[in-house]
């Protein structure tokens, strides 16, 4: 690439086709290199820089995650039949033993019993699938909480949005496919979603499944989905996740020396590279590990699916939780009035399942407003600037506070997936687990929101207590006159850094469009705007800290001389500012 | 056909029709009914005047102060008269009765009686009226049972409540379905029979004791066999599952994420 734009000499080119290599990695090496050009390509990814973060690893988790589940579902595809055609079963678990089931069922049994490893290589795919969401899961909240999807990053953030959402439907699908009692009753719940949903509910429903639920179709149109459509979709916004990644360069965290043009760290060959190499091998191993020692899906005990039994304990796997827990607490009744009514129409009326169509409100509100909030966070903000650099979540109060609140809202919904497992192992009252977490519903978030607010605030009071005084060294001082103080250790260059490089702009008011007026929209705005700036802490100026030095009965010697200090012994009590 | 059609409109037509149906509803209730019967008193009430007085000596100290000095019952406990031998073979069986507090509902505890005890108190309940026994060893041995279909019985009658494995579930009010895993035999069958705390009647025309032995057996097979892909982790289901990812699963791979990074700096 770069090498294109250089000019060369005749001999240097003569020199480049005349070269032999001397050692075995050369000849192999000059092979490639003079027949698909590694050379280049090296050079532009082998030489890229990525920094160094612990939290900077989850991407690359839920990446292996998916490769691992790739790669034991290929396996799985040697046994599995996709068929709802029945068939009796003999294989050798005894407790289902000559009972009529699907082919789909019987050939998941098999792989469980009857086939070398493939119980394992089953366990290793279901705990692969659901470390694959919970990896981008919390990628997302990493991102979001240090801001990484600002300018230029947010159609990276909505690609990574629209592969969580994949990944929610690669879960769902699969889960769907063994055809027993479980998974058939969550297909159950997606039906009557279906057929919620006013005019066209019935009709999609009814394609779907082919005619009325569970007919003979919906398992071979999930498996299509399952191991072919949304994998290829999977794997073609990957490769654009990744490659937008290598355009826009890592974020990495403010720190000495790292700017907005930089990135600090290593680069992938060939360090990096080991890295990323062997942490493939520990996701495997801890993957392995699970599926080697805890059973997961035990699809023998729910039995062939039948319309008419559930089952205590139903519920679907951890990331559509929310989708039931929120089902769960939504009230069928409001004292005596009943939430689902029918519609007049001339047809003789439409019935309108309230209670199936609200619960989609928080659902969709929450994956929308996943979406939307790179540009939504700018409209109300009015920051066009790139950013490479990430906040510290508490530079960001309002945004932190308010994603907290998201995520509070979220456990709400999941955790009363788990209602009746709450009520029976901490002996409470299932209907009362329920009314708190109808609380909780609309309580949770603005506790959350408020309470993480002024957290953040705090912490940022406390950096620049520490930024400006130092810390408590712990160690109090007598002076010859009997005055007592406490001793304080400024923090050195590169913590200061850290607690000072951070911007905490004033609210901006609303502004006139191009023909002086200020609109309805620009009021909600700078409302919002005001509401987001409004409680600040400012981070702490040059003057500042001169004067907090002085004030300390120092010699203002130069900031840098100041920072260079490993210890100052504070010459007044901490609390006199 | 023709002369039932042009009779119809006769004016004693509607009286035989009544008559036809309460004939018909109440012959298949009285065959129903002693279908039951029969059914229900097939264990014989083996027990001996001398049992039935033991019995009634340790009701009158033990059980007396709910369920009153005659069984009768009272605010606090409910009449005994009719619950027959199995219900007290259930309730103190297993520790239930007496009752270690109020509560939604009682709960399980170490058996308070001994074996003998038991039966001198089930041999007096059973005196007061005729009720379920206690049933005969041939219903209780899983040998017989074909755990297949007891399987399938019981995905339809019981994993509702107490959850496709028998781990137990939730119901209202703090009230639950017990776990089954370790319940003996006779304690299942006389579950089914008495119908205990919130659980329904499964009487012998519901399910009759073959398939209660099948139901028994398989959920004695399924206890043998453990889990066979491991720990079990309470055969809960995805909510189990989850919680395990979520907490051992991240763990182990951010313990690993800081000890790459921590290399570097």
């Amino acid at each position: 690439m770069s090498a294109s734009k250089e000019k060369y000499t005749e001999a240097q080119y003569l020199e480049a086709i005349e070269y032999q290599p001397k050692t075995g990695t050369g000849k192999i090496a000059n092979y490639v290199d003079t027949r698909v050009g590694g050379t280049s390509i090296v050079r532009e990814f082998g030489r890229k820089v990525f920094p160094d973060h612990w939290t900077f690893m989850f991407g690359e988790v839920a990446l292996y995650s998916f490769i691992i589940t790739v790669i034991s579902g290929a396996f799985l595809t040697f046994w599995f039949d996709p068929s709802m055609a029945t068939t009796r079963y003999s294989g050798s678990y005894a407790p289902l033993q000559g009972l009529e089931m699907s082919m789909a069922y019987a050939t998941s049994l098999e792989l469980s019993f009857d086939v070398r490893g493939g119980l394992f290589m089953r366990q290793l795919h279901h705990w692969g699938a659901l470390m694959f969401v919970l990896a981008m899961s919390v990628h997302m909240i990493r991102v979001f909480f240090t801001g990484a999807f600002r300018k230029p990053r947010e159609l990276n953030w909505v690609v990574g949005a629209t592969l969580l959402v994949l990944g929610l439907a690669a879960g769902f699908t699969g889960y769907s496919l063994p055809d027993e009692v479980l998974s058939g009753n969550g297909l159950r719940i997606i039906d009557g979603m279906l057929k919620a949903i006013p005019v066209v509910g019935t009709y999609i429903s009814f394609f779907l499944f082919g005619g009325e639920f569970p007919g003979n179709e919906v398992i071979p149109r999930l498996y299509a989905l399952h191991i072919f459509v949304i994998p290829a979709l999977l794997l073609i916004l990957i490769a654009v996740h990744l490659f937008l990644v290598v355009m826009h360069k890592h974020t990495q965290y403010p720190g000495p020396g790292r700017t907005q043009r930089n990135v600090v760290g290593y680069p992938i060959g060939p360090v990096y590279a080991a890295k990323a190499g062997g942490f493939f091998f520990i996701v495997l191993g801890v993957l392995s590990l699970l599926a080697g020692t805890f059973q997961i899906n035990a699809l023998w005990n729910y039995g062939p699916y039948d319309p008419s039994p559930v089952q205590a304990g139903t519920q679907p796997d951890w990331y559509i939780g929310w989708f039931d827990g929120v089902l769960r607490i939504m009230p069928g009744f409001i004292g005596n009035i009943p939430l689902e009514f029918v519609l007049p129409t001339p047809w003789g009326g439409n019935s309108v399942a309230t209670p199936v169509l609200v619960p989609m409100i928080p659902i969709t509100v929450l994956l929308l407003g996943v979406f939307v909030w790179p540009w939504l966070e700018t409209w109300i903000t009015g920051d066009k600037r790139e950013h490479h650099l990430l906040d510290r979540p508490r530079n960001a109060p309002t945004r932190t506070a308010f994603g907290v609140a998201m995520v509070v809202w979220y456990l709400v919904m999941w955790g009363a997936a788990s209602s009746d497992l709450m009520a029976t192992h901490f002996a409470l009252s299932l209907n009362d687990v329920i009314y708190w977490l109808r609380a909780a519903f609309f309580l949770g978030p603005i506790i959350a929101y408020l309470l993480t607010k002024r957290i953040c605030l705090a912490l940022q009071r406390k950096d620049r207590e520490v930024a400006l005084h130092g810390h408590e060294a712990g160690v109090i001082e007598v002076s010859a006159d009997g005055e007592f103080h406490e001793q304080h250790k400024l923090p050195n260059e590169h913590e200061l850094w850290t607690l000072v490089s951070y911007e905490a702009p004033a609210p901006s008011g609303p502004r006139p469009n191009a023909k002086g007026k200020i609109t309805a929209v620009e009021k909600v705005r700078a409302r919002l705007n005001r509401i987001w700036f409004e409680d600040r802490v400012e981070p702490v100026s040059r003057e500042e800290y001169l004067e907090a030095i002085g004030h300390h009965g120092e010699s203002p010697a130069g900031l840098e001389a100041a920072q260079s200090r490993q210890a100052i012994t504070s010459g007044a009590p901490a609390d006199s500012r | 056909m023709k002369a039932l059609s042009q009779k119809r409109r006769h004016p004693f037509a509607f009286v035989a029709l009544l008559l036809l149906g309460l004939l018909v509803t109440g012959g298949l209730y009285a065959a129903a009914t002693t279908v039951n019967q029969a059914q229900a008193s097939n264990t014989p009430d083996g027990f001996s005047s001398e049992q039935v007085d033991e019995g009634e000596r340790l009701f009158v100290a033990n059980c007396a102060s709910c369920h009153g000095m005659n069984a009768e019952g009272s605010d606090a406990g409910p009449s005994l008269v009719g619950v027959g031998a199995a219900s007290v073979e259930f309730q103190v069986g297993t520790g239930r009765m007496p009752m270690q507090m109020s509560g939604p509902q009682a709960q399980q505890k170490p058996p308070q009686f001994n074996e003998e005890q038991t039966t001198q108190l089930a041999a007096y309940v059973a005196s007061l009226g005729a009720g379920p026994g206690i049933p005969d060893d041939e219903w209780l041995d899983v040998d017989e049972g074909d755990p297949a279909r007891g399987g399938e019985l019981f995905r339809i009658n019981c994993a509702m409540c107490h959850n496709a494995a028998g781990a137990g579930g939730a119901l209202t009010e703090g009230k639950y379905a017990p776990s089954l895993h370790g319940v003996d035999e006779v304690h299942i069958y006389t579950a089914m029979t008495t119908g205990p705390q919130n659980m329904p009647v499964f009487n012998d025309a519901n399910i009759p004791p073959e398939d209660k032995r099948d139901i028994i057996a398989f959920l004695k097979t399924y206890e043998q066999q453990g889990s066979p892909g491991g720990f079990s982790l309470g055969f809960l289901g995805p909510v189990s599952e989850g919680l395990l990812i979520w907490t051992l699963g991240l763990a182990l791979l951010i313990g690993s994420m800081v000890w790459l990074t921590s290399r570097s700096s």
